[in-house]
This record gives C-alpha cells, sequence and structure tokens, in this order.
C-alpha cells in the first residue's frame, strides 16, 4: 500500500485504539454512552423488530449532540423577532461566550421539550406500561410520559416545559407521538431556533430490527415558522445492553452560574 | 506531508465517530490562530457541567504568575476519553496546551495536558468544526 494511503489509516487506528483504551477505564456505573465511540453497541446479527415494542436503552451516539443546531424553515415576523434575542452558543446564532443567553447552560432552565430531542440527547430509556410509554433520558435526568389509552391532545393546555404528549402505533413497528402545550421560553436547539407556545411536534420512531430505530421529528408551528419542518431525519438509535448504568449528567443552576463566574466573565 | 496526512487520519476517526468535546458553545471567543504551551502547578479541577475546568497557576513572559482556567467538555464526554473526577490534585505540576481566548485573558480552551508522570491527556482533537448542520426538509 502507498504510504500516502497508509498514514490516515495509521491516525485513525491511533484514535480508535486510544477510544478503545480508555473505554476500558470505564466503570460499570458511570457508562457515558457511545458518543465518543462506538465499542457499547450490541453485536451480532440483529434480529427482527419486535411488535409494538421500544423496551430498551437507546444511544444516538455523537449526532444526538447537535451542537450546532438544526436548519429549519424560513421564520415568520414573530418567530424572526424572538429569535435575535437568543445569544446561542453555536450555530447560527453563535455569540462570544459572555454573551450567550441559552436559559439551559447560563441559568439551569430545563432544557425543554423537543430541545431534548434536537440537542444532548444521550441515551435514553423507554418504559411500555399499560397506558403509557415512558422515555427516561439520561441528560437532565428527566422523563416524559406519553399516554397511549386513547386520550388526545388537550385543546387550550397551560404551556409546561415538557409538553403533553399522546402515542399510538401506526403499525407494529412505527410509534408516533404527537405533543403540544411547550413553553416559548425553551430553546428549540443549540442555534437558539424559537418556537412558539402554539407549536405541534410530531415524533415517529420506527424499529427498523432489533438493535436500531430511527427518529424522525416534525415542528408545525404556524406562529414561528412559514412552513412545516423535519428537524430530525431517520436519526438512528442504537441499542444498548440492557444493564448498561448511565452516568448522571445534570447542568445544574449552581454550575451554570459558576460557569459564568469562573470562565464566561473572566475571559471577557 | 506525513504528518498532514496522519493529521487527516485521526481527523477523519474523529468525525466519523462524532468527538465533540465542546458541545454547547462553538469557537467564537477562542483564537484560533494561537496555541500556548504552558508549565503550571494545578490550583483547582472543577468537574463540572456545562464545561470542567483546570485551574492552574503559570508565569507569563515577565514572570508575573497568572491562574488561568481552562476548559474541557463535560464529565460524561472526558469520562469516556479517560479523564476522570481524580485526574488532578491541588499542586501536581502540568505542561497545559491551549487555546487562550482573544481578549488576552488567562482562559482558554485546553487541548492536551502532560500529568506529573508524564503521561498525556487529550480531547480527541477537538477544534475543527462540528458536524454541519442538517438540512432542512
Amino acid at each position: 500500500m502507498p504510504k500516502h494511503m497508509l498514514i490516515p489509516i495509521v491516525g485513525a487506528v491511533a484514535v480508535l485504539s486510544f477510544t478503545a483504551i480508555v473505554g476500558g477505564q470505564i466503570q460499570p456505573w458511570n457508562n457515558p454512552g457511545m458518543a465518543q465511540g462506538q465499542n457499547q453497541l450490541q453485536t451480532g446479527p440483529a434480529a427482527a423488530a419486535p411488535k409494538k415494542d421500544l423496551t430498551g436503552i437507546w444511544d444516538a451516539g455523537g449526532a444526538g449532540i447537535g451542537a450546532r443546531g438544526a436548519t429549519p424553515a424560513p421564520l415568520t415576523p414573530w418567530g424572526e423577532a424572538l429569535g435575535k434575542t437568543h445569544k446561542a452558543g453555536d450555530g447560527i446564532r453563535q455569540s462570544p461566550i459572555e454573551d450567550i443567553n441559552d436559559p439551559l447552560s447560563t441559568l439551569g432552565d430545563p432544557e425543554g421539550f423537543p430541545r431534548n430531542l434536537l440537542f444532548e440527547l444521550r441515551p435514553f430509556q423507554v418504559v411500555h406500561t399499560p397506558n403509557s410509554v415512558l422515555f427516561l433520558y439520561m441528560f437532565e435526568k428527566r422523563w416524559r410520559v406519553v399516554w397511549t389509552d386513547g386520550r388526545q391532545l388537550p385543546k387550550d393546555p397551560d404551556p409546561s416545559w415538557y409538553g403533553y404528549s399522546v402515542g399510538r402505533w401506526e403499525d407494529d413497528t412505527t410509534f408516533v407521538v404527537d405533543s403540544n402545550g411547550t413553553d416559548e421560553r425553551t430553546w428549540l436547539d443549540n442555534a437558539g431556533n424559537p418556537h412558539s407556545s402554539e407549536m405541534k411536534v410530531e415524533e415517529r420512531y420506527r424499529r427498523v430490527n432489533q438493535n436500531l430505530i430511527e427518529l424522525t421529528v416534525t415542528i408545525d408551528d404556524p406562529k414561528a415558522y412559514t412552513k412545516p419542518w423535519i428537524a430530525r431525519n431517520k436519526l438512528p438509535l442504537r441499542l444498548m445492553p440492557p444493564n448498561t448504568d448511565l452516568m448522571e449528567m445534570i447542568p445544574s443552576a449552581s454550575e451554570a452560574a459558576a460557569y459564568k463566574k469562573v470562565f464566561a466573565a473572566p475571559g471577557k | 506531508m506525513l504528518k498532514r496526512a496522519f493529521i487527516a487520519g485521526v481527523l477523519a476517526a474523529v468525525v466519523l465517530f462524532g468527538v465533540s468535546a465542546a458541545a454547547h458553545h462553538g469557537a467564537a471567543s477562542f483564537d484560533t490562530t494561537r496555541e500556548l504551551t504552558l508549565k503550571g502547578t494545578v490550583t483547582e479541577w472543577i468537574w463540572a457541567n456545562p464545561h470542567c475546568f483546570l485551574k492552574f497557576d503559570a508565569k507569563d513572559d515577565t514572570g508575573t504568575v497568572r491562574n488561568w482556567a481552562v476548559e474541557v467538555s463535560n464529565p460524561t464526554d472526558m469520562t469516556r476519553l479517560g479523564w476522570a473526577r481524580t485526574s488532578f490534585k491541588f499542586g501536581d505540576e502540568v505542561t497545559v496546551t491551549l487555546q487562550p481566548v482573544k481578549s488576552g485573558a488567562p482562559v482558554g480552551r485546553l487541548r492536551n495536558v502532560v500529568l506529573p508522570n508524564g503521561s498525556t491527556l487529550g480531547t480527541g482533537g477537538r477544534g475543527g468544526p462540528p458536524p454541519p448542520a442538517p438540512p432542512a426538509q
């Protein structure tokens, strides 16, 4: 093999070897997910998808982090005005660290829904109950209840950080979640894309096989955007071993304040 | 040529495996054209979200001691890269390579650090652009 081809491969192997080595140092009680590698995937050929079942711990890896945010549909004038007030850490509204006003990273506010699907989507567990599906997220250690007992979305919900959600099986392998009632203090993503409390969100979880789900998220918010748009398009979620003991990852208010004091303000 | 090729391979692996060592903010505050390597003494190691910090005393060119604060990513990402809450203790002699902020303040983001035992902790190649945002649908 020519040397000019060999050297990049050596570089890649060096990184992957490093990942494998440090992966061995991870304790059973602090699994950080596979955002930095793929050594925690279920291995072997994937069995067929079970029917109407999302049970398990799922991880989008590095693709779940979404540092730069999504590229949305064009904003309405209302959405444009709200978006201009957002000084984001990254993406199209990236601002110097000392100017960032992200309520999540500077105030320790809840990340909120659907930002928890568009930014820092770390591993999460799905639990089925007789009348609901529970989503337990590693990031923030939050949970959502998706009602599956046939109820409808409330017509005039009180806004809440994580909204109100109902779910149904469209077929044996596709679980569809509809949500409303979100709080417009939250951002849609790490680029500071805005939303209104009138937003509706659709999540589609398609279980491709035993080890893989594809997640598609659609935003429908005519007050903020000129048309519906897809914020996650068939994002692969991979099944982690059932005994995975995830580490805690909570962005607290006091740590956000310490970050500002120690780093953001002195850096100005 | 070979060095560039090696770096290209490292970056390819980093992109492939989605390494992200500073998820919540970009590079707007940093002088991305500069890197400093400083020998110093650890004063504090803060293992916290949204980012961990290493604080250390180091002399500048005039011999004045400045207390630096350099960030890495959050405990989750750093655990994956082999770092730990116990990676540093007060008084450790370290050599830190960092990218400073533009303002000239003793603040920056850490690229790698050589520990008292001679081993090196890295940040997984952070410094390149994050993956592009997904296209609108």
